[in-house]
């Protein structure tokens, strides 16, 4: 059995559909895990202990596992505690949480790093601690780590193909569909491959520009 | 919690943890092997060979692992690669995985200072060996701790492999939940054992760190 590349074309709008849900939960997943990974970072560095500890566990647990076992977790546990979320939701709270973790960590080394002036600057301006991390202080650390975010947000795309295994119809899962139909699995996930290449293009570019705005000049 | 549960069903997870290592290995010295290929072809005198490993780098680094192994294994026998699952998945994700540490072994052996092989080169030494047994060596000494990162990364990787059915750890506890609707004891039976291999290989990483450092 040759290659015949004649068969994708009739699926070309379940595909393109497929690429739209898959930036549509790469970029819900990566807000998720960016403000997921501020908050993570602020309880892991200031919570009272009775918070940190078991945080800081969970931490752990979740990097040191693999993202596919997380979405079989989230994905049932969810089902088995009566609450029927939509794949899609679920599969958005899976890598969401998963990334957050990342980024958290990138979060605290550099809201460690931030000057200590800056919190006392503002401390002698009248904010209070809260206001002073919030407006001063997470800013700037926030911007420090942008490139290396960036960096786990391309993993995150990637990673996306995975919640096609708990069914949500992203590219990975729309490719599969047309291949149960036509058993050309070569030619729909070269396709499929293809595309995520492009879209990574593309999010490669925005996160540049992402980057050129919000780093300062040095 | 359910503890008889646990008692009963560990000793698949056990058996399934042995898989998931063996899996981790030859993936990682597949890795290894790509990634030295990798780099040697990035840093390579020839124009054409350097697009090659540039052009690797791209495309698996580009696309979902799963997709790649997906290709392999689905999409093999129509152009004539017949594997059985466990094959294609050390294969696949010892390719992917590869991609990740050219790049690795690439920074290393460029981070070494320049004026080192000059020196080797002015003492007489040719290209090669000035490679070979001036800047490789130190170039092993600052890569260990990246590859360190690959290679946990690469253990949690070999998870992707549930989808095509090879009987590792996370196809395990997904059977599992499937059949005792326990996700979360079953999560926390795999993840214990997920934690073990990765505390004890990065424990490993750091001691081979340790006794190649520089004073």
């Amino acid at each position: 059995m040759g290659l015949d590349f004649s068969v994708v074309p009739s699926y070309a709008d379940a595909l393109l559909l497929g690429v739209i849900w898959t930036i549509a939960i790469t970029v819900a997943s990566a807000v998720l895990s960016f403000f997921g990974g501020i908050l993570f970072a602020v309880i892991a560095l200031y919570a009272p202990l009775v918070l940190r500890l078991p945080f800081r566990f969970f931490a752990w647990l979740f990097m040191g596992t693999p993202l596919l076992l997380q979405l079989f977790l989230i994905y049932f546990g969810l089902v088995e505690l009566g609450i029927d979320l939509p794949a899609f939701v679920a599969g958005v709270i899976g890598l969401g949480l998963h990334f957050a973790v990342y980024n958290s960590e990138l979060i605290q080394t550099a809201i460690l790093a931030v000057d200590k002036g800056q919190m006392e600057a503002a401390r002698t301006l009248g904010l209070s601690r809260g206001q002073a991390l919030v407006r001063v202080v997470i800013p700037q650390a926030v911007r420090d780590v942008i490139p290396p975010i960036g960096n786990n947000m391309i993993a995150l795309l990637k990673d996306s193909a995975l919640v096609s295994v708990i069914g949500v119809s992203e590219l990975t899962l729309s490719a599969q569909l047309a291949i149960g139909r036509t058993y050309r699995p070569f030619e729909f996930y070269a396709v499929a491959a293809v595309l995520y290449y492009v879209i990574n293009l593309g999010m490669e570019a925005v996160l540049r520009r992402i980057e050129r705005r919000t780093q300062l000049s040095r | 919690m359910d503890i008889d549960l646990i008692l009963r069903v560990y000793p698949y997870f056990l058996e399934a943890a042995v898989v998931t290592v063996e899996l981790s290995v030859l993936t990682i010295l597949l890795g290894l092997i790509c990634g030295a290929l990798g780099a040697a072809a990035r840093l390579s005198r020839f124009s054409f060979v350097r697009f090659l490993g540039a052009a690797y780098v791209s495309v698996f680094r580009g696309t979902p692992a799963l997709i790649q192994l997906f290709i392999l294994y689905f999409g093999g026998p129509q152009i004539g690669i017949q594997l059985d699952a466990f094959e294609a998945g050390v294969i696949g994700l010892g390719v992917n995985i590869g991609a990740y540490m050219t790049e690795t072994m690439r920074g290393a052996i460029i981070s070494v200072d320049h004026g080192q092989a000059e020196a080797a080169r002015t003492l007489g030494l040719s290209r090669v060996q000035a490679f070979q047994k001036v800047v490789l060596p130190q170039a092993m000494r600052l890569m260990i701790r990246p590859l360190g990162v690959n290679i946990n990364a690469q253990i949690k990787g070999t998870a992707l492999v549930a989808a095509i059915s090879v009987v590792e750890l996370t196809y395990t506890a997904q059977r599992y939940i499937g059949s005792t609707y326990k996700p979360f004891e079953m999560f926390l039976l795999a993840g214990v054992l997920y934690l073990i291999i990765i505390t004890i290989t990065g424990k490993f990483i750091s001691y081979l760190d340790r006794r190649v450092r520089l004073p």
